[in-house]
């Protein structure tokens, strides 16, 4: 084990760090998320296909990663807006707000969903402004689509940042739109699609601030890992297990995206 | 992911060359939007924990479920972060410090958890430890119980918070290279002398940012700890869990003052994450002057 570390390090310790790494790895994260495979595995290919594509299953697709989408173009659009007057413009209290983009990392996603819940509901702060124009958005799918830009909303500002920060030095001449059409989003649009990557991938699996707000009606509102809960609670384990797999793949297709996506603006940093 | 807006290279807003119409403009969408989402939601939990006044938001907190939660919560928080800072300072020792085949696969499974939805993570353990899971009968028959239990709360935090220290701390230790290292061990030092002496004093507040950010979500998870906790009032519900339940009976008042510990938890994170960045960038600019 020790033969490729100490080629070209003499420090200690390589072969038994990586063999703590490794075994805590397959132990806590690879061990576990086969089970989910092998559970799948036990099933007919008809049945996991019965499971998966139900009715009420492809809506709650439908509502999830369409929702997900929307949110995070909402995040990408905005989060370029934040990121720009961050980085480009003084103006008091700027570092403060700095640090609160960051709030929907840290906010607990049970607390998040109350909130929002209660604020958009009929009599909640926003709910009676937006009532009377016919706009509900507490336990529609708009409701979703609010947990969602709450949560997303970090990702694109936290990645497009650096770059502008990068660019700020440089920006000379030319006419400000062309610039920006021609220099800055270019340059930027990498960076942009990794956090919308992000945002999205993170859509998708959300929880716990969406099942407040969204009412969960069956085939209008109703989240897949709720339905995955919900099959769970009917103790329907096969049933839960497939959607779950479909969750998971599509997860790993977004984190291989997300990879070549940051290796892709790497390079365009360099 | 340190990179944040703190700028490092001076002259900031040099080159600012839009109309100030158009700069205020800008500034005033951002900032009602961040207003919008940010600023809105975190008043409100303040304002309806208080809502009925402090002597129903104290009576709210000492309630006898509400302490047993936040029990259950900080226990958790002192088995899963511990383990998980000690494995993400091997892991980045590992990584950063030595060249090795199949390096990037292993940076990529170790941020795994992040991208699994919390739902998913909870669920994994069911099929394991579950009654019907692999080890299930093994279980019964032994009668222990760690679905529905507090040891499947403590696993299924675990896998969640699994990446925070190690994502962390394997960039800022790869940046620092290993001359410092190895001038010590040259100069008689031993391995452990090494790290605790010229390693750790670098990336301490790197350690810091991990364990804080690990600690916030290890406190707060809620989706993953919902499929495995069965919710039992007063022995298997942690602080995210008992606001859901309180919520749920639509005693609101007492549910944002539960969840308004969870906000006030979230601002010293904030706080002290803002510090740790802030610290680390410092390190590194003193680093490149050295």
């Amino acid at each position: 084990m020790g033969s490729f570390g100490s080629k070209n390090s003499v420090l200690p310790g390589f072969g038994p760090a990586l063999g703590y790494t490794i075994f805590y790895l397959s132990l806590i994260v690879l061990i576990p998320l086969s089970a989910l495979f092998f559970k799948t595995a036990t099933m007919s290919l008809d049945e996991f296909l019965a499971a998966v594509t139900s009715e009420r299953v492809v809506a709650s697709y439908r509502v999830t990663f369409g929702a997900a989408l929307l949110a995070a173009l909402v995040n990408a659009f905005f989060g370029v807006l934040v990121a720009w007057v961050l980085v480009r413009y003084r103006f008091p209290g700027k570092k403060l707000i700095d640090a609160l983009v960051d709030l929907p990392f840290a906010l607990p996603t049970a607390v998040a969903g109350i909130t929002l819940a209660s604020i958009y509901s009929p009599n909640g702060w926003m709910g009676r402004l937006l009532e009377p124009h016919g706009i509900k958005v507490a336990f529609t799918p708009l409701g979703i689509l609010v947990a969602m830009i709450f949560i997303g909303l970090p990702f694109v500002v936290r990645t497009v940042q650096p770059v502008l920060e990068e660019l700020d030095q440089e920006v000379e001449g030319a006419s400000r739109l062309q610039t920006f059409c021609r220099v800055i989003f270019p340059t930027m649009l990498p960076a942009l699609l990794t956090g919308f990557a992000l945002a999205f991938a993170r859509g998708v699996g959300e929880y716990g601030s969406i099942i407040f707000i969204a009412g969960n009606m069956p085939m209008v509102s109703e989240i897949t890992p709720l339905l995955i809960i919900t099959k769970l609670e009917q103790y329907d384990y096969p049933g839960a297990t497939a959607i779950a797999t479909v969750m998971l793949v599509a997860s790993f297709l977004l984190l291989l995206s997300i990879n070549l996506l940051q290796k892709w603006s790497r390079r365009f940093a360099e | 992911m340190v990179s944040t807006g703190i700028n490092t290279s001076g002259g900031k807003g040099g080159n600012v060359t839009e109309p100030a119409l158009v700069r205020y403009l800008l500034i005033a969408v951002a900032l009602a939007f961040l207003a919008l989402f940010l600023v809105l939601p975190l008043s409100a939990v303040f304002v309806q924990a208080l809502e009925k006044g402090w002597e129903a938001y104290l009576a709210a907190l000492k309630e006898p479920d509400t302490l047993a939660a936040i029990r259950l919560t900080l226990l958790t928080a002192l088995i899963c972060v511990p383990l998980n800072l000690f494995f993400g300072i091997v892991a980045a020792w590992a990584i950063a410090k030595f060249s090795f085949p199949g390096k990037s696969l292993l940076i990529t499974l170790i941020d795994l958890p992040f991208s699994v939805s919390p739902v998913v993570s909870g669920l994994i353990y069911v099929l394991i430890f579950g009654l019907q899971g692999w080890m299930g009968p093994w279980l019964q028959a032994h009668d222990i119980k760690i679905i529905f239990a507090v040891p499947g709360i403590v696993l299924a935090t675990i896998f969640v918070t699994f990446p925070f220290v190690a994502r962390e701390l394997i960039p800022l230790m790869e940046s620092q290279g290993r001359d410092q290292e190895e001038a010590a061990l040259t100069l008689g030092a031993s391995g452990l002398q090494t790290f605790f002496r010229v390693t750790f004093p670098n990336i301490k507040w790197g350690v810091l940012y991990g364990v804080i950010l690990c600690n916030a979500r290890a406190m707060g998870e809620f989706g993953a700890v919902s499929v495995v906790s069965g919710h039992v009032r007063g022995s298997t519900n942690t602080i995210p869990l008992q606001v859901e339940i309180l919520y749920n009976e639509y005693s609101y008042a007492a549910a944002f003052a539960v969840a308004s510990l969870l906000a006030l938890l979230a601002l010293v994170t904030l706080a002290l994450k803002t510090l740790a960045e802030w610290k680390i960038r410092q390190g590194l600019s003193a680093a490149k002057e050295r």
